[in-house]
């Protein structure tokens, strides 16, 4: 195998939020930058590339998953949703409106992965104590606010039933 | 970083998988990637084409077999940590896959990945050690099986060969022991610093095994004392002979072990 054979782009069918795409990547390129860069979904966002501060986390099939530790390839065939294909065509989702509501972000840097991850909570365990919400949320990192406003926004979207 | 250029390819059985590892020298076989990308996002990895083996069908299965509980490579780890019959049979393993990373990681992560890396500081490669589990490599000779006890050589080497894949894992159906786990991490989801299986028998010989302290899986046989105090005592004795990195990671091995201890016997330890 050469390298300028590796570097050979494969045509992958990709569905994302509910639409279907067609592309051309290279083998090595990462779901993370594939979602960004070839269409456009920029919400998801790449932080540590070693799959611990959870910013890239979206939903495949359903199940929370970094992106940025699989490759574009692998999704073929698996239902992914972003934080984009979460969010209304007008307004925020329930959860988003929480977040809102209880400052739960700053920079916004590490929300789109907190928020796709605490959906697939939701749906999994619509009543979920704070327990539960911590462990789930564990595997996000965020540098600004602290966790406290985010939980609260969770168990208060929860609450409302999102 | 970003992975060097690889050759993709995905097989639709085990049979074609192993074809391509031995067709393709510098392939790798990948499975849910959760340690294998970031080494190619970091460029510590640079294979020369991937084999992915997700699309195999019957590599994640789970089922009991006269004696043993088989469980396929394929499975990942929050399935291992939610599966009725590995709760049924094999608490302790379904307990120790809910300590593997986070929830995002347990969802693609899969055992025989887990087991083919050999982290030090991996949970898994000390289950199969503690029970005695024997893994089933297949490469294009054939099915060789090799005890878990005999896999593990140390930092991230094993007995799988290049060319092998590790199919599935037997695990002796538990027979009248009670066993407890614990482990030490700075946060919820980080590499253990320290963590230990206990394992007691009603004839009151036992044994713990400990993973993270030195370059993989370690197990002991022992008669447990019943006094805490004699305990703690060999607890320090053990740690002592370990291959730690330095005097905190025995001590914590001390720690842990009692505490896996005392959940073997049903007590929480604290």
């Amino acid at each position: 195998m050469s390298q300028a054979e590796a570097r050979q782009t494969q045509r992958v069918v990709l569905q994302v939020n509910g639409q279907r795409h067609e592309l051309d990547v290279e083998p090595r390129w990462l779901l993370a930058d594939v979602l960004r860069h070839q269409l456009g979904l920029t919400a998801t966002h790449v932080g540590c590339e070693q799959g611990v501060c959870g910013a890239c986390t979206v939903l495949v099939d359903g199940k929370p998953e970094r992106s940025c530790l699989m490759l574009a390839v692998q999704a073929e065939g698996c239902e992914v949703t972003t934080v984009e294909g979460l969010t209304p065509a007008a307004g925020l989702s329930p959860l988003q409106a929480a977040f809102q509501q209880h400052h739960a972000l700053q920079c916004g840097f590490c929300t789109p992965g907190i928020l796709v991850t605490m959906e697939a909570l939701l749906r999994e365990n619509p009543h979920p104590d704070e327990a539960t919400v911590r462990e789930a949320l564990s595997g996000n990192v965020c540098r600004c606010t602290g966790y406290q406003f985010i939980v609260d926004a969770v168990l208060a979207a929860a609450k409302e039933g999102r | 970083m970003k992975p060097v250029a690889f050759a993709y390819y995905r097989p639709q059985s085990l049979a074609e998988a192993v074809r391509m590892l031995r067709e393709h020298p510098g392939s790798k076989p990948i499975a849910g990637g959760q340690s294998l990308i970031p080494l190619l996002n970091f460029r510590m990895a640079r294979p020369e084409a991937l084999v992915d083996l997700n699309r195999i069908p019957g590599l994640d299965e789970v089922e009991v077999r006269g004696q043993r509980l088989r469980i396929g490579g394929l499975v990942r780890h929050q399935q291992l940590h939610e599966h009725p019959l590995v709760r049924q049979h094999w608490p302790v393993l379904a307990q120790a896959a809910g300590e593997v990373g986070h929830w995002a990681i347990r969802n693609r992560g899969t055992l025989g990945g887990s087991l083919a890396h050999a982290d030090p500081a991996a949970e898994l490669p000390a289950v199969m050690v503690a029970a005695d589990a024997v893994f089933e490599l297949v490469s294009a000779d054939g099915v060789r099986q090799v005890p878990a006890r005999e896999f593990f050589y140390g930092y991230l080497m094993t007995a799988l060969q290049p060319d092998e894949v590790l199919a599935a894992v037997e695990l002796p159906l538990a027979s009248g022991t009670s066993w407890g786990f614990a482990e030490v991490a700075r946060r919820p989801g980080d590499f253990a610093l320290a963590g230990a299986i206990c394992e007691c028998r009603p004839d009151g010989t036992g044994a713990v095994t400990w993973f993270a302290v030195g370059g993989g899986p370690e197990r002991h046989e022992l008669v447990v004392a019943a006094d805490a105090n004699e305990r703690a005592a060999q607890w320090q004795d053990l740690a002592a002979t370990l291959d730690a990195q330095d005097d905190y990671r025995r001590h914590l091995a001390a720690v842990v072990a009692e505490t896996a201890y005392l959940r073997s016997l049903g007590r929480d330890g604290q």
